[in-house]
């Protein structure tokens, strides 16, 4: 038997997505790590969607509730049951704390019912089962670009669905509209692809966004007249800093004339919202009772570990803490945001106007070579060797504009952003302030200067530019949407 | 408008093992405030040595209050969801894995792949192993929720290996090439043999003999081997477990080719009686394999919490052998218990060293040798007797009446009300049905038919 055929086909595909570029950064921040005093000149990780400024917050309950925890003298008493409980329908508890955390995190404009909460390995294995449940091999579902990277797994590696993008643009702040779902709609149809659905992130990832009322609805109404599901990946949720408040797709369901219920799915997590993705929990939540008793059973391919829901169960009904959590996550995610935009403005780079989220959609348009996706690769790259943070590329999200790039700001101490800035400033050039009208990209192909010499003592000269873009403007590297093997670039470094 | 997955019944739910839980979960036993309901049977948990981890837990207070001396990990363990797991954990695995097998063979924690249960485990072996339509071979009986495991989300077909009594269910080479063949007919291509050893339903560990059989077996055909050992820590007696990977080192198989094709499903779910933290984990020879189910198990990881907590309790080793001593004994008691009482009442069960079940013969106590007979059967014991058991038919047995009984996931009080309601209920209710009956020449019918051949014979002096 050949080595291919002895494995299945999807154990033996790319469909995992790992070798996408958005990848090669993560590979040269794992090769040098940036640590404040032991390796301060190695790359800062900003490509790590991760809320890590409120554990503080979490840690001093779990101290002051030793009886949430199976582990401690107070809790003990419960570690047999606990162990033992291996019940797909999960705790009790746990589904209504989590009814009750849901409920807190959109300020409790909805309720949600805990009969309806079902358990999924993380957002990854959340998403994943939707798909399982709502669409057979080889049928689609529209994803509105740009989108999560690891959608292109998460939906379809196993599952075999489609995805069919629907591109938005800056033109009108990446909004989704209404024409371009028909528009997309009707392409897929005229190719004999059959969608079964729209699924959106709300807030999204990358844009850091929410998405207002009347998009919503329009969205809504989109679904219910063609007869299609919508999935609502909610996970950033509790992310929303500042105005305008985040619009649950539940609140809109019930203004839709004749909205037909069976069709709304809604994929939550507590990795954004609490920080803690290493504690897996993923939901689904379905007005679909069908779909809740399915995706239950599937539930048994990935619970979250008893142990995990006894504690939350706890945590997450202590209405005190919910609200002084939900309340000190988003401060501290607003000034986070503000710090890190402001510090980016100062030398000219704009970000998409964001409420939401653990990144910036950060606009570097200005300083592509050209209008091409190549350009953004070469910037890219420069950006992880030369500036050494690893950001990711707009094409990894599937984004039609190149030049846009998603930056993370709440996986770090203040301390490195401030590092990270600096080395910003340092590669846009500081003559960027004194000279505002100078056209950024003359200034960083053109400039007679060979040497930018940043505060930390980064060089970015125009002569090793050249000869690096030369370098990566192999036939291999022309589509950023191509598999990519380490670049030479990076052999190199 | 759903998929065919979420509208049809191939998550196996529908089968009488589900419907006990069902019946189960409506009137649940309890000794104090529901004496009269059903007792739970059907559940393989093992629930005889929790207090062991219960004592260590509350004298290893910096494990379970997540610190490392005495700093609190929270934070690292909040954010850590690296798919290839926390290295202390999988290392400790390996060594608890090794030791649970006589320290007979040497693993690589390299080839380790943690996933949510052991559920997840087969699930995604059998993502990475066959595309939809391919089929693995399983010797019957076997686990019910295989069906649901290995069939429901991938696709893939089980064409059942069939085992009899005649030989206390052990699988021949003659059985295997039989599988094979029927499986060609149904147009289906075989990828590998699946079986559990120790064996779940039958609570026996495979022979040497059987594990040649199906080494020589898959060498010929070039598919897989997939060993489900969730329950290898529950050997009890004197008997000893061989691995698959022992079978094949004894046999100098290591660094062929066929090395490539083995995988081992491992749990802690069966061993040290955790199933809520869903623990499973794949080992396999082949990087291809560790490399897609690693992937894979980011759709179901271990929480980072119960990692950790595990690999500090699987660090004390002293403790983990005492464990593993002292449930291996509570397991053979109660084991004893169940059969003693069962022969009382003139009920055998297959001889087993294994598992925390029996493997009961009720044939004696059905209608006929029928599939419905023993669904009768099993009704009666679900209603009137107040047990929930597995049926033969839904482990895919072959023949009618057997049972699979469990013992371990109740207390000793609990299990001799069930062998008192078996006796009361069941066999004493049988043995008088059965007396009642008139012998069939007693009958009217006879009766005629004797006196109408008394007068010919008469007729004829």
């Amino acid at each position: 038997m050949a080595s291919n055929s002895l494995l299945s086909k999807i154990a033996t595909n790319d469909g995992h997505g790992e070798n996408l570029a958005y990848f090669d950064g993560w590979k040269a921040y794992d090769r040098n790590p940036f640590h404040p005093t032991q390796n301060p000149e190695g790359v800062i990780q900003m490509g790590l969607a991760e809320n890590q400024l409120s554990f503080d917050v979490i840690q001093e309950w779990i101290m002051k509730n030793p009886k949430a925890s199976i582990c401690t003298p107070e809790g003990l008493a419960e570690f047999k049951n606990v162990a033992n409980f291996q019940d797909y329908h999960g705790f009790p508890d746990f589904r209504k704390a989590i009814a009750n955390f849901m409920s807190k995190a959109r300020g409790g404009r909805v309720k949600f019912d805990p009969d309806r909460v079902v358990m999924a390995g993380g957002a990854t294995g959340a998403n994943e089962t939707v798909m399982f449940c709502l669409a057979n091999p080889g049928d689609a579902f529209l994803v509105p670009s740009p989108y999560y990277p690891a959608f292109y797994r998460d939906l379809g590696w196993r599952t075999g669905v489609k995805i069919v993008p629907v591109d938005c643009d800056s033109s009108n702040n990446f909004q989704v509209t209404r024409a371009a779902l028909e528009a997309a709609y009707e392409k897929a149809r005229n190719n004999n692809i059959n969608i079964k659905g729209l699924i959106i992130t709300n807030p999204s990832n990358p844009l850091g966004t929410t998405l207002d009322r009347a998009t919503l609805t329009s969205l809504v109404k989109f679904i219910n007249d063609k007869n299609i599901h919508l999935v609502c990946d909610e996970i950033y949720a509790g992310t929303v800093f500042s105005s305008p408040k985040f619009t649950c797709v539940t609140e809109v369901m019930k203004e839709v004339k004749n909205c037909n219920r069976d069709l709304i799915h809604i994929v939550y997590s507590l990795s954004k919202d609490m920080g803690v993705p290493g504690l897996r929990v993923g939901i689904v939540y379905s007005y679909n009772d069908t779909v809740v008793k399915c995706a239950r059973k599937m539930s048994s391919f990935g619970l979250v570990s008893s142990q995990t829901q006894h504690m939350l169960a706890a945590m997450l009904l202590d209405d005190e803490f919910v609200t002084n959590f939900l309340e000190t996550s988003s401060k501290r995610l607003a000034r986070r945001h503000w710090i890190f935009t402001t510090g980016l403005e100062k030398v000219g780079i704009n970000c998409l106007k964001g409420n939401a989220g653990l990144f910036c959609w950060m606009d570097l348009r200005k300083l592509l070579k050209d209008k091409t996706f190549e350009a953004e690769m070469v910037l890219w790259r420069m950006i992880i060797n030369d500036v050494k943070l690893n950001v990711s590329p707009g094409s990894s999200f599937r984004c039609v504009e190149p030049g846009w790039f998603r930056v993370c700001f709440a996986n770090m101490d203040e301390h490195t952003v401030e590092v990270a800035l600096k080395r910003i400033r340092a590669f846009v050039g500081v003559e960027f302030e004194g000279n505002k009208k100078r056209n950024n990209a003359e200034v960083f192909v053109n400039s007679p200067r060979k040497n930018r010499w940043g505060k930390d003592g980064l060089r970015l000269s125009f002569g090793s530019a050249t000869r690096r873009y030369e370098e990566v403007m192999s036939p291999r590297m022309m589509s950023p949407h191509s598999p990519m093997p380490h670049s030479p670039l990076l052999r190199a470094s | 408008m759903l998929s065919k997955k979420a509208s049809c019944d191939s998550h196996g739910q529908n089968s009488s093992y589900f419907l006990g839980w069902e019946e189960y979960e409506k009137n649940p036993y309890d000794q104090v405030k529901n004496p009269t309901g059903i007792i739970q049977m059907g559940l393989a948990e093992n629930q005889l040595s929790l207090d062991l981890l219960e004592s260590w837990v509350a004298s290893n207070p910096d494990a379970a209050g997540l610190k490392t001396n005495g700093k609190s990990i929270f934070r690292k363990l909040a954010l850590f969801q690296d798919y290839h797991g926390l290295p202390a954990f999988k290392k400790v695995l390996m060594e608890t894995m090794a030791e649970m097998r006589g320290n007979l063979v040497k693993l690589e924690a390299g080839n380790l792949v943690l996933t949510a249960g052991a559920t997840s485990a087969n699930e995604t072996l059998m993502f990475c192993l066959a595309d939809p339509g391919e089929a693995f071979l399983i010797p019957t009986p076997y686990y019910p929720g295989f069906d649901r495991d290995l069939k429901w989300r991938t696709g893939a077909q089980i064409v059942p290996i069939q085992c009899t009594s005649s030989n206390g269910f052990e699988i021949t080479a003659a059985a295997l090439e039989e599988a094979y063949e029927r499986a060609q007919k149904l147009n289906l291509k075989v990828k590998g043999v699946l079986f559990t050893n120790p064996a779940n339903p039958l609570g026996t560990t495979m022979t040497v003999v059987e594990l040649d059989h199906i080494i020589d077996f898959v060498a010929k055909k070039h598919i897989h081997i997939i060993s489900d050992e969730v329950y290898a820590g529950t050997v009890f007696g004197s008997s000893s477990f061989v691995s698959i990977i022992e079978a094949l080192m004894k046999r100098n198989l290591e660094n062929t080719e066929l090395w490539n094709r083995v995988h081992i499903v491992c749990s802690l779910s069966k061993d040290l009686g955790l199933p809520g933290f869903r623990i499973g984990m794949i080992y396999s020879n082949n990087p291809k394999v560790v490399s897609a189910a690693t992937k894979m198990s980011s759709f179901g990881l271990i929480s980072s919490q119960t990692q950790y907590l595990l690999s500090q309790m699987l660090l004390d080793k002293t403790f983990t052998r005492t464990y593993m001593s002292e449930n291996k004994k509570r397991l053979l008691k109660r084991k004893t218990m169940l059969i003693s009482e069962l022969k009382h009442s003139g009920i055998a069960c297959l001889e087993s060293n294994a598992g925390l079940f029996c493997w009961v013969d009720m044939r004696h106590l059905l209608r006929d040798n029928t599939f419905e007979a023993e669904k009768e059967l099993w009704e009666k014991v679900v209603r009137v007797v107040g047990l929930n058991i597995s049926p033969g038919a839904s482990c895919h047995c072959t023949e009618p009446g057997w049972f699979r009984m469990c013992f371990a996931n109740m207390c000793e009080e609990t299990l001799r009300v069930a062998m008192h309601r078996i006796k009361v209920r069941l066999v004493d209710v049988h043995r008088t049905r059965t007396a009642r009956v008139k012998p069939t020449w007693l009958s009217p019918k006879w009766v005629k038919l004797l006196a109408s051949f008394i007068e010919s014979w008469l007729k004829l002096q």
